[in-house]
């Protein structure tokens, strides 16, 4: 099981509300991926409804987490702000910190998030930060108590898988609290590969909620990371480029 | 520096002539990149381009939905006067049309406000003639506080303004303006626009860089269809984009492609522009950017609308009346006398978020947060 905080997760996989055609739509992918913590975006809800089409259906669910983000902050100031809005309505201090200034590419301001992070979390916030893959930057927000990391595998919405595979693996190798490979998870083969890395979960929304098929797209990234974590569990080979002959040539010396 | 320098060196019969002569070659090299660059902008909105529409929307709408998913999000204009001191020869609220006149007051402002509120909208759109005597600052400064309590984004289409005015608007809780050249052909634009400051062209074109130096959320731009060659004006447009997007990096953009409606003072569209050019246009545009919010206003008809939303327009007016107060009455439609233009689409916001809906999207009231705007 995955323990984030005081949290025990079945499933490895996390999805978002986002880009779904309705509501229904969202509702059925959801349930079918297993998915226990669901980010939703601050902006696009409205906090002090119980019939919002996206908060509505999750509340129903009582195996899911809501994980309100910030998209939309362009600086630390907003992103806690908002955080502290959501806290009141929503009742969770659970919350994916996202702060990106640039519109084009969505990419995350570090200086920023790693500011936003540390007030935050003193403030009781369990701090899921999604930013760039950078080793060094998850250090620092380990120390500013992030309770996870979320790097990306390439730009937000882009399907261009795991452009940052090598970066990937330094934060995991390196990285104390749980690691979350969150944007550009296209295919659910490169979801079973992030988890094949040994990351501790993946966050995929565009994937699934573009799909034509929803539902049949949320089961098989389901069925990709229950994969993927097995192999790494296993233990995968180590990979060579010369041929490992199953009958080695120095196997006589043993004869001797 | 300001967008002006960029545009004194570009040259409206260069580019004319350079869109004119691209070939059937130039689109596919363009349909085949992921990021495409000036010129190739120019050959997708080519005549040339015009065999290949088929791809270029099964492209356009396949970019929008991965970037914006599924949704189309919904706006609703709010006239607040249409009173102005400019004469343009195209413009219904043009000073030498005899139309009545009227600015909201705050009494009125309650009133429309409630009716909005009553269909669901959170996306405003606050539009005015250009009086700043009546519509100015000080008019300002008591509208937006009060609009801010009710809705989630404020978007506005005013005379243009000085950078320290928009820093001061955005602490009212302005989340985005919008602009549009009218047109970039500058001898057209001097013969469009006979009296007022607004034929100040100079002025009119810095407004983005004032906006994106304030540090805005939004700019919206675009050029109006018809004033002149709608192809040059277009590749002016995203010459413009392509400036603003790397200057002021943290702004978002959206696109209008507004086509000349019928008004009061009427002037015939000089440049016409064909349905299918304007899905061109529009695919174009997308494939050029996108990460653009582009935008379609009740100008078009409500069958043009349905059919083209898929294609890559991501943000959309509903329920629309170009004059002010024109929402406290439910018939509002019928009544027209203070209109800027008639708009096409007549329908009820339910009706396109029915028709949005048909076409296997969702209908957005809200995408943005006031939080964000403090």
């Amino acid at each position: 099981m995955l323990k984030i905080a005081d949290k025990l997760f079945n499933s490895r996989l996390f999805t978002g509300t986002g880009k779904f055609q309705n509501r229904q739509a969202m509702t059925e992918a959801i349930i079918a991926s297993d998915s226990e913590l669901v980010t939703m975006a601050l902006k696009r809800v409205d906090l002090y409804s119980q019939d919002d089409d996206i908060l509505e259906p999750l509340l129903q669910q009582p195996h899911i987490n809501l994980l309100p983000n910030t998209s939309g902050a362009r600086d630390a100031k907003e992103a806690v702000y908002a955080a502290q809005l959501a806290r009141e309505a929503l009742q969770t201090n659970w919350l994916k910190l996202e702060i990106h200034p640039d519109p084009k590419y969505l990419l995350p301001d570090p200086i920023e998030t790693l500011k936003a992070c540390e007030q935050l979390a003193q403030q009781g916030f369990i701090v899921l930060p999604y930013i760039h893959a950078d080793p060094v930057l998850c250090k620092h927000l380990e120390e500013a108590g992030a309770a996870a990391v979320m790097p990306l595998g390439s730009p937000i919405g882009s399907n261009l898988g795991l452009k940052t595979r090598e970066f990937l693996q330094i934060i995991i190798e390196q990285t104390q609290v749980p690691v979350v490979v969150d944007a550009g998870i296209g295919s659910p083969s490169d979801a079973a590969l992030a988890m094949e890395l040994g990351a501790d979960a993946v966050l995929v929304n565009t994937a699934i909620a573009v799909s034509p098929n929803p539902v049949a797209m949320a089961i098989a990234f389901k069925e990709a990371v229950s994969a993927g974590r097995r192999a790494y569990e296993a233990g995968l080979g180590s990979r060579s480029l010369e041929a490992q002959a199953s009958s080695p040539l120095t196997a006589f010396l043993d004869d001797m | 520096m300001s967008f002006l320098d960029t545009f004194n060196r570009l040259d409206w019969n260069e580019i004319k002539l350079s869109i004119a002569s691209k070939t059937a070659a130039d689109v596919e090299q363009a349909l085949s990149d992921r990021r495409l660059n000036h010129d190739q902008f120019l050959a997708l909105i080519s005549p040339a381009a015009s065999p290949y529409l088929e791809l270029m929307a099964k492209k356009s709408l396949q970019l929008t939905r991965q970037r914006f998913g599924n949704t189309i999000q919904l706006y609703i204009p709010l006239y607040l006067s249409n009173k102005c001191t400019n004469i343009c020869t195209y413009c219904g609220f043009s000073l030498g049309n005899k139309i009545r006149r009227k600015t909201l007051s705050m009494d009125d402002l309650d009133a429309e406000i409630k009716a909005i509120k009553a269909h669901g909208f959170e996306h405003l759109l606050l539009v005015t003639g250009e009086a700043p005597g009546t519509v100015g600052m000080d008019y300002f400064r008591q509208v937006l506080p009060k609009l801010r309590m009710h809705f989630s984004h404020i978007s506005m289409e005013v005379q243009p303004l000085d950078q320290s005015d928009y820093e001061e608007l955005m602490s009212l809780g302005l989340d985005a303006v919008l602009v549009y050249q009218e047109t970039y052909h500058r001898p057209t634009y001097n013969k469009v626009h006979l009296r007022g400051s607004k034929a100040d062209f100079d002025y009119r074109l810095e407004t983005p860089d004032r906006l994106g130096k304030a540090g805005i959320d939004k700019i919206g731009i675009g050029a109006l269809i018809g004033l002149e060659d709608w192809r040059t004006d277009a590749a002016m447009v995203a010459a413009h984009l392509d400036y603003l997007e790397k200057t002021y990096w943290r702004t978002r953009y959206s696109i209008s492609f507004p086509r000349l409606r019928p008004c009061e003072g009427e002037l015939n569209p000089v440049s016409l522009i064909s349905d299918r050019q304007l899905v061109q246009l529009i695919c174009a545009y997308r494939l050029f950017k996108p990460e653009a919010e582009l935008s379609l206003s009740t100008r078009e008809s409500a069958r043009f609308r349905d059919n083209v939303l898929p294609l890559g327009v991501t943000t959309m007016s509903a329920f629309s009346s170009t004059q002010p107060g024109g929402y406290v009455n439910d018939e509002f439609l019928e009544h027209t006398a203070l209109e800027q233009f008639a708009i096409d689409d007549n329908r009820r916001p339910e009706q396109v978020a029915d028709a949005i809906k048909a076409r296997g999207l969702e209908a957005v009231w809200k995408d943005w947060d006031g939080c964000y705007s403090h």
